[in-house]
């Protein structure tokens, strides 16, 4: 199992002997005894999000934007519409919405409320992004927790936060990184990280994307 | 509800920590726990909101200790035996003690669950009355405490702020919480950081909302 710093994830017994692992074995045998799941089925969300459905995703519609001033209006204008042309969509992103980074402004998005997320551009959640910590801090003092990220950005931009208490699920389009004027779409989605796309980050320099 | 899921502009849970490189799953339990919560969800017998109440309903202290998808899986337990699909004896043994009940959609076949993750399941709805609201409209989220579920964040309760988009009709996820359905208009109302936190505020920063039109009520222009 990855060492991970997140304090309560991973592995844990709960104080009041709950024990996910054995209790969840134990609800599939008992869900696919009783004819309620199928576990072909179950593989298949699996191995979706495991593999298929992640930020590689996003960073590719971004990268059109950057490279296509007509993708990039209709994806202000209908982030659903646009995501589905380069074919993503489905679950967890029903109703997109892409806010564009500028260099005045900068945009965060959060769920205060539980984890809501752009899953067909983004995949799931990270674990950060579902925990107190970030819930309850992005709110109230979103350019604190930009520095847990490494983030400073100028006192003059202003910051937008958007908490996204619907089924509407949001994407940051970044800025696009200085020196990037010839670069293909493929090394230019390269640039952009699921932080970038959270308002988290900035897509990288492309020095850095290739160190 | 007034639950801990509610927790903007709570104080003291400490830094932000994103772990480097986190895979997509940090154990294998995680995998099945998400697959089974959305293969149970697709049988129809709960919808995404009673999921949603179901995990908000877990004591706060639990709630706050327990990872993300030890909240899924406690919440899926139970509203299944919530929705007498099975019963704790049958949890705590694995093994089924009585038929299955018969539910409202079939399960999921390995077909049926690529085209639920492609497709998705809209939330926007016609709408039964014109929109109360308009880009450019001042409105006051109204102050409640529903023993229910609500979208509605404590921390915006009380607040005046201005509609920024109306995003049509959508599913009332107060209502389809206790399996109702009445859509009502959706808007992103926007609200100066001063509105929200008073002074000391960060004054560059604006906190949007999603605000179903049943939270919203006219405020007056701004002066």
């Amino acid at each position: 199992m990855p060492s991970c710093a997140c304090p309560s994830e991973h592995g844990r017994v709960a104080t009041d002997g709950y024990d996910p692992a054995a209790r969840v074995k134990a609800l599939e045998q008992l869900l696919v005894e009783k004819g309620y799941v199928d576990p072909a089925a179950l593989d298949v969300i699996v191995e979706t999000y495991a593999h298929e459905v992640g930020p590689m995703n996003g960073a590719k519609v971004v990268a059109r934007a950057w490279t296509d001033p007509d993708f990039r209006a209709r994806l202000l204008a209908d982030g659903t519409a646009a995501a589905a042309e380069l074919g993503f969509g489905g679950r967890g992103g029903e109703h997109i919405v892409v806010v564009e980074n500028t260099s005045r402004l900068h945009n965060l998005i959060v769920c205060t409320l539980c984890s809501c997320y752009p899953w067909p551009l983004l995949g799931l959640p990270p674990v950060w992004y579902k925990s107190p910590p970030y819930r309850s801090r992005a709110v109230i003092e979103p350019r604190a927790v930009l520095r847990d990220f490494g983030v400073v950005l100028p006192e003059t931009t202003a910051i937008r936060v958007w908490d996204s208490t619907a089924e509407t699920r949001y994407l940051v389009l970044p800025l696009r990184p200085e020196g990037t004027g010839g670069l293909s779409e493929d090394r230019l989605a390269a640039l952009v990280t699921r932080e970038a796309m959270i308002g988290t980050g900035l897509a990288l320099a492309p020095a850095r994307a290739d160190a | 509800m007034n639950g801990a899921q509610d927790l903007g502009g709570a104080m003291g849970f400490g830094p932000v920590r994103p772990e480097k490189e986190e895979p997509v799953f940090h154990a294998p339990w995680e995998e099945r726990t998400l697959a089974l919560t959305l293969a149970a969800g697709a049988l129809g017998e709960w919808s995404i909101d009673e999921g949603r109440y179901a995990r908000e309903s877990l004591h706060p202290a639990l709630y706050l200790n327990a990872s993300y998808y030890e909240i899924w899986l406690r919440a899926l337990e139970r509203l299944l035996r919530e929705k007498a699909l099975l019963d704790e004896k049958e949890l705590e043994s694995g093994r089924a003690l009585s038929p299955a009940t018969k539910t409202r959609r079939t399960k999921l076949s390995a077909d049926d669950a690529r085209r639920l993750m492609a497709n998705g399941t809209p939330y926007r709805r016609e709408p039964s009355a014109p929109a109360r609201f308009a880009v450019g409209s001042r409105v006051r989220a109204k102050v409640i405490n529903p023993q229910g579920h609500t979208r509605l964040p404590r921390y915006a309760r009380g607040k005046e702020g201005t509609v920024e988009r109306v995003h049509g009709a959508h599913v009332f996820p107060d209502a389809s919480a206790r399996g109702k359905n009445e859509p009502v208009w959706l808007y992103t109302v926007a609200f100066p950081a001063r509105e929200l936190w008073g002074e000391g505020a960060d004054p560059t920063l604006t906190v949007s909302i999603e605000a179903f039109e049943p939270y919203l009520e006219p405020a007056a222009p701004k002066s």
